[in-house]
């Protein structure tokens, strides 16, 4: 067999790469290899000031490409030898990866309350961890490491075949393992958070990859295309297909953080660094269920019947296990990880809707929970104690007398969580509601919206907290540094913006969603 | 030996791999145990590529150990750096992130 392949290799063509149209994951990823070299050759005291404005420039290059081809030239093909999918929804949602990853920049920028550790190999506690904090130290790695996972983020949804996709999800969590545990206080739970988040994330990515090898079984190929067509005629092992399809489900579902895939979530949000919770709530979220919908909406379009049923299953599991067992979190970055999980069952009732509207429900939902969770993850780092963040909820009681405006903004963005209207989260949720009911997920919907009703409860306690309770007479201050309330800002508007005029935005995800992905 | 063969090993040492993420404590081992889990599935493709009579199996086999590599790299980092600070690599110890 080999032979002949060989036999053949006089005719082997080069590949054909339209690097325009690849252009803002190749941006990303340059500039990181840039970042590198910075690391390597600039002297220690520079490298803040020119990594930031690299990374601030790379990131800003990519999305503008990124609304150029979607406005312009509107690509709908597969690109780079069948690697990657350049299509309107594709489009959507890398825009919206790196207009986060923009935000969540900001925040990792920020050097008034730095939230990176000074020297990572420094042990907590010891005489080397002082001396470097004291010099002044910043650990500039992070802007190379923040875009190789950006660049990741972008080439995983974007991925047309299994193999592209397993590189992306490695390229985008690797460096998020290492982010997580570089935290500058409560380094013990930083690095507990990293271990946890590496070991399992390791974990689910073996069920991906085995399922990617069941599936090669199946089809003989590992591009999405041939998954479909092997799936239309019909040729090949049941029992490969079943299986592959849900050990991938596992690796996909596990990037989302849907029960019963959910653990690490909590503990990895509360442990990593805020920047960093900011960045996995919103832009990890958005690169998985990008990728879970191309997934089910190319490959395994055919099987709907068959994956529907255990989709419901994990979307309703996800949306009332998130909501009910945030109701007992007394840490606030605990409680947003729970809501997160919730949310992440409101975007899986729009990918089990399998219609454009579901499909552009989903990239509108993805779009304002991003927003949101930003903004709401900023408002943490800006409220200290003496020992950094205040995590407890208790901390926070009387923050609406001691800072009115920043309760205020902090309280704004739980009612977009809750989906009060008004706010983007009201619009999402009618979006991604309206796509399943429409598609025949009644029930689904029903139990969203009582999920909805119990998470509301959670959202108000934190609102009653702040502004109906006496402030403790040692209570937290809060440190209103530029770039986070830049970030802060930024969030509310879009929050405000998506909520009372969401039509442009709605429109722009209708009209990327009208072809759906390309085969 | 017929291909059915080493699929049947290469499920089994996914196996092998999954049970002893689940069971074993202390860290190293389990990142083997994961690392047994992508070399089983490397297995597989390199016998489904034998089976479909195609190369795509054996090309992706290098990206997987490629990846793999690049994982051992950031695990044993992050676990050098918890052994240091803890002085032990048992997962039952890391225990200060709960409820």
């Amino acid at each position: 067999m080999t032979g002949t392949v060989l036999a053949q290799g006089a005719d082997i063509q080069t590949p054909h790469i339209e690097y325009g149209q690849i252009a803002p994951i190749l941006v990303v990823l340059g500039v990181a290899v840039v970042g590198v070299l910075v690391e390597a050759f600039v002297g220690r005291r520079q490298r803040y000031a020119v990594q930031v404005p690299l990374a601030f420039a790379g990131l800003v290059a990519a999305f503008g490409w990124t609304l150029w081809l979607g406005f312009h030239e509107k690509p709908w093909h597969v690109a780079a030898e069948g690697a990657l999918g350049v299509d309107g929804p594709t489009l959507f949602i890398q825009g919206t990866i790196l207009i986060l990853a923009v935000l969540a920049l900001l925040l990792i920028a920020e050097r008034r309350s730095p939230a990176f550790t000074a020297q990572a190999s420094a042990l907590p506690g010891s005489e080397a961890e002082q001396e470097t904090a004291a010099a002044g130290h910043v650990q500039t790695e992070v802007f190379p490491l923040l875009l190789f996972a950006v660049g990741g983020m972008v080439m995983f949804p974007a991925a047309a075949d299994l193999l592209t996709m397993f590189v992306a999800l490695e390229v985008m969590s690797l460096p998020l393992y290492l982010l997580c545990g570089l935290a500058r206080r409560r380094r013990l739970l930083s690095q507990e958070a990293a271990v946890k988040y590496f070991l399992l994330g390791a974990f689910s990515s073996a069920f991906f990859l085995y399922g990617t090898a069941l599936l090669y079984g199946y089809a003989g190929s590992v591009r999405l295309s041939a998954i479909y067509q092997a799936l239309g005629r019909d040729v090949g092992s049941e029992t490969l297909l079943l299986g592959g399809v849900a050990l991938l489900s596992v690796g996909l579902l596990f990037k989302l953080g849907a029960v019963p895939f959910h653990m690490w979530k909590p503990d990895v949000y509360q442990g990593a660094p805020t920047p960093i919770t900011a960045l996995m709530a919103s832009c990890v979220v958005v690169a998985a269920a990008g990728g879970l919908l191309r997934v089910y909406y190319v490959a395994l379009a055919n099987l709907k019947w068959d994956w529907r049923p255990a989709m419901w299953a994990v979307a309703i599991i996800t949306m009332v296990a998130g909501a009910v067992i945030a109701i007992t979190q007394t840490d606030i970055k605990r409680m947003l990880a729970y809501s997160s999980i919730a949310h992440a069952g409101f975007i899986l009732t729009g990918i089990v809707a399998t219609s454009p509207d579901g499909l552009s429900g989903t990239l509108f939902y993805l779009a304002a929970y991003g927003f949101a969770s930003i903004g709401a993850f900023a408002v943490i780092t800006m409220v200290r104690d003496t020992g950094g963040e205040a995590g407890h909820l208790s901390r926070w009681a009387g923050l609406g007398r001691r800072s009115p405006v920043t309760a205020s903004v902090f309280a704004f963005f739980l009612l977009a969580f809750a989906g009060i209207p008004l706010t983007s989260g009201f619009t999402g949720k009618f979006a991604v509601f309206k796509a399943a009911v429409e598609s025949g997920a009644t029930p689904l919907v029903i139990v969203g919206v009582v999920a909805s009703a119990v998470a509301a409860f959670f959202y108000v306690r934190v609102i009653v907290v702040m502004f109906f309770s006496e402030p403790e007479a040692d209570g937290p201050t809060v440190v209103v540094a530029p770039a986070t309330a830049a970030a802060v800002a930024l969030g509310l508007a879009a929050t405000v913006v998506l909520g009372v005029l969401p039509q442009p935005v709605l429109d722009m995800a209708g009209h990327a969603a009208s072809q759906m992905f390309v085969r | 030996m017929s291909p059915g063969h080493y699929l049947a090993l290469s499920a089994i040492l996914f196996t092998i791999g999954a049970l002893g993420v689940l069971v074993r404590r202390n860290a190293i081992v389990v990142f083997m145990c994961v690392e047994l889990m992508l070399n089983a599935a490397n297995l597989a493709f390199v016998s489904f590529a034998r089976m479909h009579g195609n190369l795509d199996g054996q090309i992706i086999a290098f990206f997987v150990m490629v990846v793999a590599a690049a994982e051992v790299v950031v695990g044993l980092a992050i676990l050098m750096t918890i052994f240091r600070t803890r002085k032990s690599a048992s997962v039952d110890d890391a225990n200060l992130l709960k409820y």
